[in-house]
């Protein structure tokens, strides 16, 4: 007896759901350990390297010393604010990873312990396919700058208060390069959805990785990376922490697991752009060479090995750059990558428009 | 299911409205108004437009309430220190209110609605950009954006200091 299509789609949704959360706090331990060790490589220091193999073990041990630590709570805070904030920031962080998809289409094996309506089903690590999912992702991102704009507020602190203030202008800005950087991939595809996207990547250039966005929409994917950075406010764009001048920014009085959950946040975010990135212009889960498959296992290989390249290239930037000056971040933002992204976008829609054979798109 | 959650969301988008007017702190206030426009957006999406339910989050719940808040903060605006008894003011406010809902209420009386037939409801991202990009609505389109280019340079052009 197998349930209802409906129950099916539900009892499907909660896997997914457990499976994608699940994952990524999987990667947020690991990518603390990954960042550390990679940095201290680059520093010439090695890094946490006691506990456990390689030191593997060490966000676990940082989870139990913050879980036990005291949470302390800043006598002039605004309480249910600053208790809600890091909430929040977790919050919007997991809401917009609900429409992207982890790896290719692939099929359930027929294996006799599955349910049987599992067994042979095609499926996609995807919790939920929307029509307008980019768009959405836009959305979740607009609401993201609050958790953190709360988190400085609340705390009652001059510093927190200044790097909230720093953040929710900075987001704010690049935010707007970010969304234009998608437009001339959408326009290319025809579509909001990712998978739409992706699959336009692979059919390209004969199945080559020059038919990836990233070649054929180049100066959209330098302003996505650059804008991506300043939206999940990491080196060279970290002035809301900018911890020479700040302190540590919005998250100056917060300790213990709520501290945690800021980092938390954090890290999803930065997971959730380099997978949205690997998505719209790295091809995604196609190999970028004629002949290998796509499909299945493998193209979780490809896919993954795509997304820890984005990652590492987050760390790497890191370890090389140092922190731009305020000014700069503006300047920068609103009269570099703005306007280029607006040109950008006026050469992709005379180029859709004028030789429209060039450029076949299935949904038109 | 849909009207179960159509209910839910119009209840927390008129109570937060209320909190919105009610609240003494302005910074509450402006929490409270992204929790209307953010329940708004979901009863968008609920009458079948996801593209509208989203626009409504990136511009009104995301750009405009980020400037709203980023203002408050900057200016640290404490709550209302005096707020004045109820006077004539506050007679011409809730007059105004009872008279614009009588008259909105009115005209959902008096329309004569027509059952729209199911084929020609079509909300998609498509069709909006067909119906925008019309002969129908384009100058008025562009004439809007032209108009909201002028606001902005007036507001640069007021902001700037002379030289």
């Amino acid at each position: 007896m197998s349930p209802s299509p409906a129950v099916q789609e539900l009892i499907l949704a909660v896997v997914w759901i457990a499976v994608v959360v699940g994952g990524l706090l999987g990667m947020f331990a690991v990518m603390t350990w990954v960042e550390r060790r990679t940095l201290a490589f680059m520093q010439f220091r090695l890094g946490p390297n006691r506990t456990g193999p390689l030191g593997i073990l060490q966000p676990i041990a940082d989870g139990i010393k913050l879980f036990f630590k005291e949470e302390a709570l800043p006598a002039a805070a605004n309480k249910w604010a600053f208790i809600a904030a890091p909430g929040l920031a977790v919050a919007t962080a997991l809401l917009a990873v609900g429409v992207l998809p982890y790896g290719p289409p692939f099929r359930f094996p027929a294996w006799g312990w599955l349910p049987s309506f599992l067994r042979d089903r095609p499926a996609q690590i995807q919790i939920a396919t929307i029509d307008v999912g980019l768009l959405y992702i836009f959305a979740i991102t607009a609401l993201g700058v609050y958790g953190v704009v709360i988190a400085g507020w609340a705390a009652n602190n001059k510093y927190s208060l200044i790097g909230g203030l720093r953040s929710s202008a900075q987001l704010f800005s690049y935010e707007l390069a970010l969304g234009l950087s998608w437009v001339g991939v959408i326009m290319l595809a025809g579509s909001f959805q990712i998978t739409d996207i992706v699959n336009d990547q692979g059919r390209r250039a004969g199945g080559w990785f020059l038919g990836w966005n990233a070649v054929w929409q180049f100066p959209a994917f330098l302003v996505y990376f650059l804008a991506a950075t300043a939206e999940v406010a990491r080196i060279p764009f970290d002035l809301p922490e900018g911890e020479a001048e700040l302190v540590a920014g919005f998250h100056t009085e917060y300790s213990s697991m709520r501290f945690a959950l800021i980092q938390m946040a954090e890290y999803i975010n930065m997971i959730t752009v380099a997978v949205l990135g690997t998505n719209l212009f790295l091809g995604g889960w196609h190999a970028g060479i004629p002949g290998l498959p796509s499909e299945g296992l493998l193209g979780f290989v490809w896919w993954g090995v795509k997304v820890f390249a984005v990652l590492f290239v987050f760390i790497w930037l890191r370890g090389t750059l140092p922190r731009v000056r305020y000014d700069q971040l503006m300047h920068f933002g609103w009269k570099v990558l703005l306007p280029v992204a607006a040109v950008w976008i006026l050469v992709t829609a005379a180029a859709v428009a004028f030789f429209p054979g060039a450029f076949p798109v299935a949904s038109r | 299911m849909d009207a179960i959650l159509f209910y839910v969301f119009a209840a927390i988008a008129v109570a937060s409205a209320l909190v919105v007017i009610a609240q003494r702190n302005p910074i509450y206030s402006a929490f409270a108004l992204i929790v209307t426009l953010c329940s708004m957006s979901v009863i968008f999406a609920l009458l079948g437009s996801p593209f509208i339910a989203v626009l409504q989050v990136i511009v009104y719940a995301g750009a405009i309430m980020v400037l709203f808040l980023f203002v408050l903060m900057l200016l640290n605006v404490k709550s209302e220190e005096d707020r004045p008894a109820p006077g004539t003011r506050t007679l011409r406010g809730v007059a105004l209110a009872l008279v614009t809902l009588l008259v909105l209420q009115a005209g959902t009386v008096l329309a004569r609605w027509q059952p729209l037939p199911a084929a020609d409801f079509d909300a998609s991202t498509r069709r909006m950009a067909e119906v925008l990009f019309s002969p129908h609505f384009l100058y008025v389109f562009e004439a809007t954006s032209i108009l909201i280019l002028a606001a902005l340079v007036g507001a640069i052009a007021l902001a700037r200091k002379e030289p």
